[in-house]
């Protein structure tokens, strides 16, 4: 029994990637729940507007955070800044006596919920109106987070074995030897995962929004151009991890590994404007979060295309970014494997090693 | 790049269809990879139409000459002639160019599609090479339910399709049955007769006393090359053959129901020395190099 213990924690210390996963992940999840895991928005983006905003804002307590006062702006502008989520609540006052309307974004639903919440604790001094969702549920927001998870569950991992397949069964070696660029291979290890993902893409959002009744308010080619982007992004990323890994295992672990964060960071399950500061910008560098943005955004809200730009803008850099790196790691692969040492050299070398 | 078959070959040779002067091969090579000496100072000249055998246990180096042959190990010192990796045909080692998950049929005609060989020139092609690999009743199995030996014929195959000019094979007929040898040796006499320059590294001596040129390698270091004929002539020290070993255990070996001895420097009295082939040529030029290595 000694010997399979001992021969056991031998092979752990060779893998050192697993071993780095068992002490690392739960800290990491210590962590990560420990910040993330917050459901309840404390801050409220409020912009006022109308003719007595002035005096509105002054009297809005916390959880209501007035970052503009507006007086010229009316009702219709108010529902723009909340497409555009330049706010989460916009207080619209008027001239006529009676309390102010609370424009609630409902494609936030925590931060929705709180100032529902709020607004009904303020004994009548603002009346709430839901926009987007109206019945605050629950399935109206996670469809559109979920499109994004599936992609990247299955993007990632799927295209992640697919270079190491070649790498383990040694026909990398008979690819590096036949007519064709880096770039060659690489597309033509993603064109059939990225035509598959399309399909399930457009079949989870229809199926989605038919099951569970979610509307479909924005811009049918918006959608398209940032789950394009967004598919880029996690195809590239498998591709990525496909060539710093040795074998499938390895590339399965790694995967996983990119597409665990992302389901938990991303602003789908746990609100970002509720995690720590620390915790959050790991959010930002994760492409589900800015894909959540657009799809929430299309989805419900019939977000314009300006206000989506730097979403779409960072997941095309995203894009770029992964695949220059799969590119140029696996450029080194199909090299020649180069000599260690200089050519100069080498003789004197040779006489030390025989 | 124009493909040209036999017959018409001459008159349309693109440039790199002609081998320089001195011909392909690598000279003077030495190849440092990892601070171990994989090669040293080794050379073997590839000429066309003809077999050049590289022989040697596991870790000769064998491998490495071969990679460095088809562009993928850089040499360190000495140099490299070789047709542009385009014109190259490389069969890895255990049929390992072979993708499982493809039939015959697919394998070869993604090959094809790889050197843009198409139409009537890939019908003809394939046609004709799955005939001469005995792989026509097997076209479409997938490569993984074929045996070991039709696979390493496929990964010939697939090696040869595109009528390369410099043709390396890694241990082509390992681990193969014997009938699957002789038709994996038909084929790579076709192919040197079709003016290919062909190179295959092997453990199998007869095939090695086969071919038109030889080169024996240990340890990275040249031990003998040159027609077998001429390997076996210049077989160091001396071979005798009997019962039981004559001399020292660690230099006598086993073949069949004999035990052969060796010796370096001339026979000693009463000695009947045995002309060698190349098997045991091969151990006894391995042995001159241990001993010459112990001595100094």
């Amino acid at each position: 029994m000694w010997a399979m213990i001992l021969k056991e924690f031998l092979e752990l210390r060779r893998d050192r990637r697993t071993m780095a996963m068992i002490i690392a992940l739960p800290l990491l999840l210590l962590v990560i729940f420990g910040y993330a895991a917050n459901f309840r928005v404390d801050d409220l983006k409020t912009r006022v507007v109308g003719p007595q905003a002035a005096q509105v804002a002054q009297q809005l307590e916390p959880p209501f955070d007035v970052t503009s006062v507006r007086p010229a702006e009316g009702r219709a502008d108010g529902e723009k800044a909340l497409r555009s989520e330049k706010a989460a609540v916009v207080v619209v006052t008027s001239a006529r006596p009676g309390p102010p309307t609370a424009l609630i974004d409902g494609s936030q639903l925590f931060s929705a919920q709180s100032a529902s919440a709020a607004a009904a604790a303020s004994n009548g001094a603002l009346r709430p109106q839901v926009l987007f969702n109206p019945h605050l549920k629950t399935s109206w927001v996670m469809v559109p987070g979920l499109v994004g998870m599936i992609m990247a569950f299955i993007g990632t991992i799927v295209t992640a074995i697919g270079l190491v397949r070649e790498r383990q069964a040694g026909t990398l070696e008979q690819l590096a030897v036949m007519p064709f660029r880096p770039s060659d291979v690489i597309a033509g290890k993603i064109a059939p995962y990225f035509v598959l993902a399309a399909v399930d893409m457009v079949l989870v959002t229809v199926i989605g929004c038919l099951l569970f009744g979610v509307p479909f308010s924005g811009n049918v080619a918006v959608f398209a151009l940032g789950a394009a982007l967004f598919l880029f992004v996690v195809l590239g990323l498998g591709v990525l991890i496909s060539t710093l890994s040795q074998n499938q295992g390895q590339a399965m672990q790694m995967a996983l590994m990119t597409v665990m964060p992302q389901i938990l960071l991303s602003g789908m399950i746990f609100p970002l404007t509720a995690m720590a500061a620390g915790v959050r910008w790991i959010g930002y560098v994760l492409p589900l979060t800015y894909f959540n943005m657009i799809s929430n955004g299309v989805m419900l809200r019939n977000a314009p295309i300006s206000s989506l730009a730097l979403p779409l803008g960072v997941l095309a850099f995203m894009a770029v970014l992964v695949f220059s790196g799969a590119v140029l790691r696996f450029r080194r692969d199909l090299a020649p494997s180069a000599p260690r040492a200089v050519p100069a050299k080498a003789p004197a070398l040779a006489g030390e090693a025989r | 790049m124009s493909r040209t078959v036999p017959g018409e070959r001459g008159e349309e040779a693109s440039p790199a269809r002609q081998a320089p002067p001195e011909g392909w091969g690598v000279f003077g090579a030495t190849v440092v990879l990892d601070r171990t000496t994989a090669l040293d100072d080794v050379t073997l000249a590839t000429p066309r139409g003809e077999v050049t055998a590289v022989v040697g246990g596991d870790g000769a180096g064998k491998t490495t000459l071969l990679r460095t042959l088809v562009g993928r190990v850089r040499v360190s010192a000495g140099r490299v002639s070789a047709p542009p990796p385009v014109r190259c045909g490389f069969m890895p080692t255990g049929a390992s160019g072979v993708w499982l998950d493809l039939s015959v049929a697919e394998n070869l005609d993604f090959v094809a599609a790889a050197h843009r060989i198409g139409g009537r020139a890939l019908a003809d092609r394939r046609a004709e090479l799955l005939a001469a690999a005995g792989l026509a009743g097997a076209v479409d199995r997938l490569a993984q339910d074929l045996s070991g030996g039709m696979r390493q014929k496929l990964a010939f195959c697939l090696a040869i399709l595109h009528r390369p000019d410099l043709l390396v094979l890694d241990e082509p007929s390992t681990g193969v049955d014997p009938v699957s040898r002789v038709d994996l040796w038909r084929l790579i006499s076709r192919a040197a007769a079709e003016d290919t320059a062909v190179v295959m590294a092997t453990t199998y001596l007869d095939e090695a006393e086969r071919a038109t040129t030889c080169l024996v390698l240990d340890h990275g270091a040249t031990l003998a090359s040159g027609a077998p004929a001429a390997i076996l002539a210049g077989t160091p020290g001396t071979l005798t053959t009997g019962r039981a070993p004559a001399g020292p255990a660690e230099l006598s070996w086993r073949r069949g129901y004999e035990t052969r001895s060796w010796h370096p420097g001339p026979p000693r009295d009463g000695e009947e020395p045995i002309s060698a082939d190349m098997e045991d040529s091969v151990i006894a030029y391995t042995l001159a190099a241990q001993h010459s290595g112990d001595a100094s």
